[in-house]
């Protein structure tokens, strides 16, 4: 995180752009955005101090809907995008954001690798259980028995558990969080952005459109009983047996972030030498 | 709040008392100006009304709270606080809104809103741990809670209650199952 000093803070709507969100009215992702403006309000920071990288899905709308540098990229891409940005500019706080779609399916192998390197940025992920974008087709994260038109008697098939993954693949702060909950989703952002290496918080937000059940999450939810450990082995035993609903901090590692070499090994000049024809 | 006009010379206690009424008021007022952000853009036009109406009244809640407490700035949206849910009391639930909603239904979440910020207050008024001064304020809050789910009751009997099937569109935006 790079927090300039001696500088006007601003608040939490001076990092919303003046586009207005084409969201369905009562979408989770609505209060996703308004947690990460003020989480960065909070953290100090200056909208041209940070990049905030997506993939496709409603989800991940979300960078023209703030003043942050911006990058709506290729689904399942954001965070080679993201990765290759923080390594280029380390002086930017970057933010990856984007649905279960985008960072578990088509994205799922970026997903362990971004893990795995532990360089310093933060993925946020808006998990509805389902493909929002492309009109209610089940995601890794769809309960195997969720019956839709497109999913007659349900996929069978288990769901993916991010965390665990997040975990086995390395990385340094595993968190969820709910968006029904902003001051605590903007919290655990905060604290996300603020951990050294790769930040990963899952946020559970609603599709109200695609899963209108899902508003009973909000009944559903709770906060996490145990302190956040730096143990992975304990981390390990919490989230094998975590029923999807613990909020909070649930990991927090002490690896050392990926540190990018200093300067450049070849010139620019150098490597088109040799595509040349 | 019926304090009158004059300043409140308040203690430590007081004081964040009153920042989270105001807290209470902004956050309200934010959202319905959210809500009604969202209608606008799915062009259900009577519904934003409502909202920014709303928002405007839950906003001059909190300029009099400011006023009355003579505050040169108003107090910060601090992560810390905690409520006992997981936002302030009066704020609408995201997740409450349909493209296709009636006035009717926006007035239900404000009425929903009010019970829950009287609630609050009546809690805090029934509470021996509170100091005395706080519990008479927010016992004048409670009464003006109060006052608004009377408002909100007699606005509803005034507009149309919504059909059975309201939220049957037969050409929908996005096509569910
Ligand atoms: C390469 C490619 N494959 C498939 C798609 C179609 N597509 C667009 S968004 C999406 C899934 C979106 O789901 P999710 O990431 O969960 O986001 P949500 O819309 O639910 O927020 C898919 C499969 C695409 N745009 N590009
Ligand atoms: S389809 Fe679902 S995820 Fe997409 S905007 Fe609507 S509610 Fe949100």
């Amino acid at each position: 995180m790079n927090a300039p000093a001696n500088v006007v803070t601003l608040a939490a709507k001076d990092f919303k752009s003046e586009y207005k969100p084409v969201w369905c009215p009562g979408c989770g992702d609505y209060t996703v955005l308004a947690s990460i403006t003020r989480a960065l309000a909070a953290l100090g920071l200056r909208p041209e101090n940070v990049a905030l990288v997506s993939g496709i899905g409603c989800s991940s709308r979300i960078p023209a809907y703030t003043t942050c540098y911006g990058f709506h990229g290729v689904h399942g891409r954001a965070l080679a995008a993201g990765t290759g940005l923080k390594v280029a500019r380390p002086d930017l706080t970057v933010l990856v954001a984007g649905g279960d779609g985008d960072g578990y399916s088509i994205g799922g192998n970026h997903f362990m690798h971004a893990c795995r390197r532990n360089v310093d940025l933060t993925y946020i992920v808006m998990d509805n259980h389902v493909y929002g974008m492309t009109k209610g087709q089940p995601s890794p994260t769809t309960e195997p028995d969720w019956n839709s038109k497109l999913s007659p008697g349900g996929t069978g098939l288990r769901e993916f558990h991010p965390l665990v993954i997040a975990l086995a693949s390395g990385a340094n702060f595993i968190a969820r969080a709910f968006s029904g909950d902003p001051s605590g989703t903007a919290s655990l952002i905060t604290e996300a952005i603020r951990h050294p290496g790769f930040s990963f918080v899952e946020v559970l937000s609603p599709c109200v459109t695609f899963r209108p059940e899902q508003r009973a999450w909000k009944e559903a939810v709770r906060a996490s009983p145990v302190e956040p450990t730096d143990d992975p082995a304990r981390a390990a035993r919490r989230l094998m047996t975590d029923d999807g609903f613990n909020l909070g901090v649930l990991y927090k590692g002490t690896r050392r972030p990926y540190a990018p070499p200093g300067r450049a090994s070849h010139a620019v000049a150098d490597l088109e030498k040799e595509f040349a024809l | 709040m019926t304090a009158g006009k004059k300043k409140i010379k308040p203690d430590a206690a007081f004081a964040d008392f009153m920042a989270r009424a105001y807290v209470m008021e902004i956050d309200a007022s934010e959202r319905y100006a959210d809500f009604a952000d969202q209608m606008e853009v799915h062009n259900n036009l009577e519904v934003a009304q409502l909202f920014r109406k709303l928002s405007r009244i839950e906003g001059l809640h909190a300029k009099r709270i400011v006023e009355e407490m003579g505050w040169k700035q108003p107090p910060k949206m601090l992560l810390a606080w905690r409520w006992d849910d997981a936002e302030p009391p009066e704020t609408a639930p995201v997740t409450d809104l349909h493209y296709l909603m009636q006035p009717w239904h926006a007035l239900e979440i404000a009425l929903r809103n009010e019970r829950r910020a009287e609630r609050f207050f009546a809690r805090i008024v029934r509470s021996a741990k509170t100091p005395a001064a706080i519990r008479k304020i927010a016992a004048e809050m409670a009464e003006e809670e109060r006052e608004h789910v009377r408002l909100i009751r007699d606005w509803m009997k005034r507009v149309p209650k919504p059909e059975p099937g309201w939220d049957r569109d037969p050409d929908p935006p996005v096509y569910s199952d």
